[in-house]
C-alpha cells in the first residue's frame, strides 16, 4: 500500500490512488474509503482480534475452573487464588508488555499471557459463586443417591453453576474484546492494529473510526451471544423459560394495537 | 447391595460426637427394625433423630457402635454403593432442577447401569404408582406445585427398587390437607411394596399414623421408648414419653382402631333407639360423635347394612383401661 498525503501536514492516507475528497480532507468518516478497505484492512483485523479474544477467554476459563474447583472443595485457596486474580488485574497491561516482552518475545504469546491474566479475576469468582451457590438440599439428595464426587461435579454443581458462569463468561469476553485492541502495542494484529496505524499517520479518522466501532459492534455481538447462550444453557429456569412466551405475548400484543389503529 | 425385597436394619450401640461438642449427637443407640416396617425416629429438635438417619446411608459417619443391613455391617460396603441401594427422601426434597422429573427419576437407575427400555417402563410405572401421569416425565421441577414435587422425590427415592427407604420429615413442608393426602397414600403403596422404611419426623401424630414402630427420641440422642404405637400411648416409660405424647393419648389410641376391630355386645332382642354406625368407622370419630349427640351406645352394621352388635361408651372406656389394645 502506498501512503502519501496529497495535503502536508494532513493525514498519510493510504491506496492514495484512489483517494477521495472525503478522505483528503480528513471527514470524520469516509464510506467509499472503508468499504475500499473492507477485505484488505478490517476483515483481517476483525478474525485476528476474535481470535486473539477466544484463545484469551478460553485459556483464562480452563485455569479459572480448575481453580475455582479447587477451592470450593477446600476453602483455604480462596484468598491465594483471589489474591492472584486481583493482582493480575491491578498491572496496567502496558507494564506488563513492558515487563513481559523481554521475556517472551514481540509475539502473540506475550498478548495472550496479558489478555488471560485481565480474565482470571472475573472468570474465577463467577464459577466459584455459581459453585457455591448450588442448593445444599440438591446437594444433599444427590449424596444420599450416590453419586460420586466426579458424577456431583459434572452432572450436578456444574450444570447449577452455569447461569453464573455464563455470565463471568460474557463480563470476561467483552472485557477482552477492549482490551485486545492494544494487542498492536506488540504485535501487527487485531483491531488495534489500524487504529495504531491511523493514530501514527496523523490521525485518519475513517481508518480510527471504523476500527474502533467495529470493536463496539464485536462487544456487542459477543454480549448478545452469551445472552442466547444463557437461555439456551438454562432451559429450566422460570425466567429462561417464561421469555419465549413474553416475547410472543409482545409480538401478539403489536398485532393487536396495529389490527385497532 | 443387592435388591431384594426389604431388608432388616440394626443399630449397635450406634454412637455420634462431634468435635467441640460436649454431649454426642446419638448415644448408645440400640434398635433393631424388622424387615418390611414403618420405623417412625420421632423426638424434640436436637434430639439426634435425623442424626441417626443420615448414619444409615453414611452421610454422617458412625463415632462407633455399628449399624447392619441384614447383618452386614454398613462400614463394609463403599459408601456410595451402599447409598445406591437406600432410598432417600428429605423434606425439601432437593429435585435436581436442571432435569426433568423423567431424569430426576431415572438418576439412580442409569448409575446402576439399567438399560434405556427398562428405565423409561420404570419411570412410567413410578409415576403412576406415587400419583402423577406418565406425561409428567417431561416437566421441570420449577413447573410442580411441593405436593407434586414431593410426589417425585418418592418416585425417584424408590426407583432402583431399594429394600430401604430413609425418610427425612419428608412431608414436613406440605400444607396439611395435602400432607394427610401423600401419607395415606404412601401408607397405601408401602403396604404394596413392603419395603423397609425409616421414617423421621417430630410430629408425633404423624409418628402415630405411619409407624409400625415408634422410636421416640430425648434431648442427648437418647433412645427413650421404641415399641409399637399403641403401646408406647398404652404404656409410656417416663414422665417425657407421657408428655411427648400428649394428655390426650387415650384418643390417640382409638384414632388407630376402627369399630370392625373391638369386640362387640350381643344384638339385644326388640327393638334398638340409639344410633347407627358402620363398622368401617374408627373409634376416635365414632366416641366424638357419640358425646357430640349424647348417645350412651350405638348399633354397629357391617358394609352390608346388617347389625353387628352393640357398642357402648363404657366399652370404649374399658378398652382403654386395658393395658394395651393388641
Amino acid at each position: 500500500m502506498a501512503y502519501t498525503s496529497p495535503d502536508p501536514g494532513g493525514p498519510v492516507i493510504p491506496n492514495f490512488q484512489v483517494t477521495s475528497r472525503c478522505a483528503s480532507q480528513n471527514k470524520l468518516f469516509c464510506w467509499d474509503w472503508f468499504a475500499k478497505n473492507w477485505h484488505s484492512v478490517f476483515v483481517p483485523a476483525l478474525l485476528q482480534h476474535i481470535e486473539l479474544m477466544f484463545i484469551a477467554v478460553a485459556v483464562g476459563f480452563a485455569l479459572c475452573l480448575g481453580a475455582a474447583v479447587i477451592t470450593y472443595r477446600r476453602r483455604g485457596w480462596d484468598v491465594p487464588f483471589t489474591a492472584l486474580g486481583g493482582f493480575f488485574y491491578a498491572i496496567p497491561a502496558i507494564a506488563a508488555f513492558e515487563i513481559l516482552v523481554p521475556v517472551t518475545g514481540l509475539g502473540t504469546l506475550t498478548v495472550e499471557i496479558v489478555l488471560v491474566s485481565y480474565t482470571l479475576l472475573v472468570l474465577y469468582r463467577s464459577i466459584l459463586t455459581g459453585l457455591r451457590g448450588v442448593d445444599p438440599e440438591v446437594l444433599e439428595s444427590a449424596r444420599g443417591m450416590g453419586l460420586t464426587r466426579a458424577q456431583l461435579l459434572f452432572k450436578v454443581e456444574l450444570p447449577l453453576a452455569m447461569p453464573s458462569i455464563i455470565a463471568g463468561l460474557r463480563v470476561a469476553t467483552v472485557l477482552t474484546v477492549s482490551l485486545a485492541t492494544i494487542a498492536a502495542y506488540v504485535i501487527p494484529a487485531g483491531l488495534g492494529d489500524p487504529i495504531f496505524f491511523a493514530m501514527g499517520n496523523g490521525d485518519f479518522n475513517t481508518e480510527l473510526v471504523a476500527a474502533g466501532v467495529l470493536v463496539v459492534l464485536l462487544a456487542l455481538a459477543m454480549d448478545r451471544v452469551f445472552v442466547v447462550a444463557q437461555h439456551l444453557c438454562v432451559p429450566w429456569s422460570v425466567s429462561g423459560r417464561g421469555s419465549v412466551p413474553r416475547a410472543v405475548r409482545l409480538r401478539q400484543r403489536l398485532a393487536q394495537r396495529q389490527a385497532s389503529g | 447391595m443387592t435388591t431384594q425385597e426389604a431388608a432388616e436394619i440394626i443399630f449397635d450401640h450406634a454412637t455420634k460426637r462431634y468435635q467441640g461438642r460436649s454431649g454426642p449427637a446419638v448415644n448408645d443407640l440400640s434398635l433393631e427394625i424388622p424387615a418390611g416396617v414403618i420405623c417412625v425416629l420421632v423426638g424434640p429438635s436436637g434430639s439426634g433423630k435425623t442424626t441417626a438417619l443420615k448414619m444409615v446411608n453414611r452421610l454422617i459417619p458412625l463415632t462407633s457402635g455399628d449399624i447392619r443391613l441384614d447383618g452386614r455391617s454398613i462400614q463394609s460396603f463403599d459408601p456410595v454403593q451402599l447409598r445406591r441401594g437406600i432410598g432417600y427422601v428429605i423434606q425439601h426434597v432437593g429435585l435436581f432442577p436442571h432435569l426433568t422429573v423423567g431424569k430426576n427419576i431415572a438418576m439412580t437407575p442409569k448409575l446402576l447401569g439399567w438399560d434405556r427400555a427398562r428405565i423409561r417402563k420404570r419411570t412410567e410405572d413410578l409415576l403412576i404408582q406415587v400419583g402423577l401421569e406418565p406425561s409428567d416425565a417431561t416437566r421441570y421441577p420449577s413447573e410442580l406445585s411441593g405436593g407434586q414435587r414431593q410426589r417425585v422425590g418418592l418416585a425417584r427415592a424408590m426407583a432402583a427398587d431399594p429394600p430401604l427407604m430413609l425418610m427425612d420429615e419428608p412431608f414436613g413442608a406440605i400444607d396439611p390437607i395435602i400432607r394427610s393426602r401423600l401419607q395415606d397414600e404412601f401408607l397405601g403403596l408401602h403396604r404394596a411394596v413392603r419395603k423397609t422404611v425409616i421414617f423421621v419426623t417430630h410430629d408425633i401424630d404423624e409418628a402415630i399414623k405411619m409407624g409400625d414402630r415408634i422410636a421416640i427420641f430425648r434431648e442427648g440422642g437418647m433412645l427413650e421408648q421404641y415399641g409399637p404405637p399403641d403401646e408406647i400411648l398404652a404404656r409410656p416409660v417416663s414422665g417425657f414419653v407421657e408428655r411427648f405424647v400428649g394428655s390426650d393419648r387415650g384418643l390417640k389410641r382409638l384414632a388407630l382402631r376402627k369399630v370392625s376391630e373391638v369386640e362387640l355386645d350381643p344384638v339385644p332382642p326388640g327393638p334398638f333407639f340409639g344410633p347407627q354406625c358402620p363398622d368401617s368407622k374408627v373409634l376416635r370419630d365414632l366416641l366424638s360423635e357419640m358425646l357430640t349427640e349424647g348417645a350412651r351406645e350405638v348399633m354397629v352394621i357391617d358394609g352390608g347394612g346388617h347389625p353387628r352388635g352393640v357398642l357402648s361408651i363404657d366399652r370404649i372406656s374399658e378398652l382403654l383401661r386395658t393395658r394395651a389394645l393388641a
